[in-house]
C-alpha cells in the first residue's frame, strides 16, 4: 500500500473528489494510474455513473433511438480501480480545519487531500418572463432528454445565445426537422474566444443550412410561446432553449473561505491556497505559463481531461506546472470548429488555404499564440493539432511559411525541435 | 486463410502519414512510417468511432483527430485514456509496387 502524504500510518482517510464529471472521473482514474493505493471517493450529485457531456448537444439530440449516457467509468471499472462512487449525493460543507466534508445525508467524510471538480452550471436569463419555467437549459443528461422530447419535426424553436452550446443545439434541432431561429444579443455569434473571420464562416454555414440567425438585438421579454426582441420583433415558437454561458460552481469553495475569482483560484499545480485542497476542470481559474501567467478558466472537455490527469499527480506531490495548451472543438452541420491556444492574444493574423477551408494563425509579436479553423475534420484536425504543438513550444514561425500550404507544419515543428 | 487485397500504391501515402481504405464494409487505416514500413489497423477509433485517417501520425503513433486517443501503429495498442480498447491490426505487404492488406 502507498503512504499518504503528510498523514501518520494507520490513519488514512484518502482522497475525496467532489464532482463526478470528466475532470473528477479522470482524476480518480489517474490517481490509480500513478500508483496511488489509498482510498478514493468520487462524489456526484447526479444519479448516473460518470458520463461524457460533449454528446449531449449533438448525438443525444439527433440519435434516432432514445440515447444512453456515454459512460466514462462503468461499475466494473470503478470496482477494478477501487474507486468508491457516491451518486445522487451533495456535499454541503468543507471543514478545512477538520479535514472532512459534510454530506447532505448528514454524514461526514474525512479526507487527506480534497479535489473540487464541481464544474459549472448554465447561466440563467434575467429577461422578464424568463423565470416562468418554460425555458430549457442544457447541462446534464437529464436536461438533454427533456430537451430532446421537445425537438419534434416541424416545431418552431428559438435558441437564445449564439455560443457553442446554442449553435450545436440549433444544428441538432435542424437535423431533427425543427424550424430554428438563433438570437444573439452581441453583434456577432461566438464571442471573443473565436476570431471574427471564423465566426463569420460558421454563421454562413448555419444560414446556408436553413437556420435563421438574429444578431445584435437584445431581448425584451419571454412569453410562454414567444420571444420578444428589443426592436419589437415577435418570434412565435413552440419551444425556447437558452444557452447563454455558464457560471463556475464555486459555492462550496466560497463557503470554505477559499479565494474565488471567476472560478476557484489555484496555482500552477492546480492547488488552492489550502495546500490539501485542489481544483480542476470548468470550476477552476488557473495561471497559464505559456501566456504570461494569464489567469484562465476553460469550459472544455479536453481541459477537463488534461487537468484531471495533472491534478492527480499534483495531489500525489508532483510539482510540475500545468501548461497544456487550450484546445477545443465544436461540431456543427458535419463541420468542425477547432481552436488551439488563445487567438485573442494575437496582434497579427496569417491565413493558410487548406483547399476551400481557411486556417488562421494568430501571432503576438511574431510568436504563435493561437490557431483556428472551421471546416471538414479531415482538413482541420491535423493542422490545428500541429499548430497546438508549435504554440506549446513558443515557436516564432515565419509568417510566409505559415501562409504557404506547401510548407508542412510538421517540418516547422521539426525545425523548432532542432533549434531547441 | 489469407485474402490479400490490393489497397493502394506506396506513394499514395506520404511518409509518416495515413489514408483511409474501405473494402467490403470494413474501414481500415493504412499507415506509412518514416522508415517506409507499412501497417494497417481498424479505421475507426475505439473510443468514439472517429476516422483515424484524419488523425496525426507522429513516429509510430496515430492520434485520433477528435479526442486525442493514441494508438501504437504496429501493434494497435491503446496508449491511455480516452482510448482504452486496442485497435485490430491487419497484415500488410508491399509487392510489385502495390500495398496489399490481409483482411483474413
Amino acid at each position: 500500500m502507498g503512504t499518504e502524504p503528510g498523514i501518520a500510518p494507520g490513519i488514512v482517510p484518502g482522497i475525496v473528489i467532489i464532482g463526478a464529471g470528466e475532470a473528477g472521473a479522470r482524476a480518480a482514474t489517474a490517481l490509480r494510474e500513478n500508483c496511488y493505493a489509498g482510498p478514493i471517493t468520487l462524489i456526484g450529485e447526479e444519479r448516473h455513473l460518470p458520463y461524457e457531456r460533449p454528446p449531449l448537444s449533438k448525438t443525444a439530440m439527433t440519435a434516432a433511438d432514445e440515447p444512453v449516457a456515454a459512460t466514462i467509468l462503468t461499475d466494473d471499472q470503478l470496482a477494478a480501480h477501487g474507486i468508491r462512487h457516491l451518486s445522487g449525493v451533495m456535499v454541503t460543507d468543507i471543514d478545512r480545519a477538520g479535514h472532512a466534508v459534510a454530506l447532505d445525508d448528514g454524514s461526514r467524510l474525512p479526507y487527506t487531500r480534497l479535489l473540487l471538480a464541481t464544474g459549472a452550471r448554465p447561466r440563467k436569463l434575467s429577461t422578464p418572463g424568463a423565470e416562468a419555467g418554460n425555458l430549457l437549459y442544457l447541462r446534464t443528461f437529464t436536461d438533454a432528454l427533456a430537451m430532446r422530447a421537445h425537438l419534434k419535426p416541424g416545431i418552431r424553436l428559438v435558441v437564445i445565445g449564439g455560443g457553442f452550446i446554442g449553435l450545436e443545439i440549433a444544428a441538432s434541432a435542424l437535423e431533427r426537422g425543427c424550424s430554428v431561429t438563433v438570437v444573439e444579443m452581441a453583434p456577432r455569434i461566438l464571442g471573443r474566444a473565436v476570431p471574427a473571420e471564423v465566426a463569420a464562416t460558421v454563421a454562413e454555414a448555419h444560414t446556408a443550412a436553413g437556420i435563421r440567425l438574429v444578431t445584435g438585438i437584445g431581448l425584451a421579454s419571454i412569453e410562454d410561446k414567444a420571444v420578444l426582441l428589443a426592436d419589437g420583433t415577435r418570434l412565435d415558437c413552440d419551444a425556447i432553449i437558452a444557452g447563454v454561458g455558464a457560471i463556475p460552481e464555486t459555492g462550496l469553495a466560497e463557503k470554505a473561505a477559499l479565494a474565488v475569482e471567476n472560478g476557484i483560484r489555484v496555482n500552477g499545480q492546480l492547488q488552492t491556497e489550502d495546500p490539501d485542497i485542489f481544483a480542476a476542470g470548468d470550476c477552476c481559474a488557473f495561471p497559464h505559463p505559456v501566456f504570461g501567467g494569464r489567469r484562465l478558466r476553460l469550459e472544455a472537455w479536453r481541459n477537463a481531461q488534461d487537468q484531471g490527469n495533472h491534478v492527480a499527480r499534483a495531489m500525489l506531490g508532483d510539482t510540475a506546472e500545468f501548461a497544456a495548451i487550450p484546445w477545443f472543438w465544436s461540431d456543427q452541420h458535419d463541420q468542425t470548429l477547432q481552436i488551439a491556444g488563445l487567438p485573442d492574444e494575437g496582434d497579427t493574423t496569417v491565413t493558410r488555404d487548406l483547399g476551400g477551408t481557411t486556417l488562421y494563425f494568430h501571432l503576438k509579436a511574431g510568436r504563435l499564440v493561437g490557431a483556428s479553423a472551421f471546416g471538414p475534420i479531415g482538413k482541420v484536425a491535423r493542422e490545428i493539432r500541429l499548430a497546438e504543438m508549435l504554440i506549446a513550444k513558443r515557436a516564432h514561425p515565419a509568417p510566409a511559411a505559415l501562409a504557404d500550404p506547401s510548407v508542412k507544419l510538421k517540418s516547422l515543428l521539426a525545425a523548432e525541435a532542432l533549434a531547441a | 486463410m489469407s485474402t490479400w487485397i490490393d489497397a493502394c500504391a506506396p506513394d499514395d501515402i506520404e511518409e509518416e502519414d495515413v489514408i483511409r481504405f474501405d473494402h467490403g464494409g470494413v474501414t481500415l487505416a493504412i499507415y506509412r512510417l518514416e522508415d517506409d514500413r507499412f501497417f494497417a489497423t481498424a479505421g475507426l477509433c475505439t473510443h468514439e468511432a472517429v476516422h483515424l485517417s484524419n488523425g496525426l501520425v507522429m513516429g509510430k503513433v496515430i492520434e485520433c483527430p477528435k479526442h486525442n486517443g493514441r494508438f501504437d501503429i504496429p501493434t494497435g495498442q491503446a496508449k491511455g485514456a480516452p482510448a482504452c480498447i486496442n485497435l485490430k491490426t491487419y497484415p500488410v505487404k508491399v509487392e510489385a509496387g502495390r500495398v496489399f492488406v490481409d483482411l483474413g
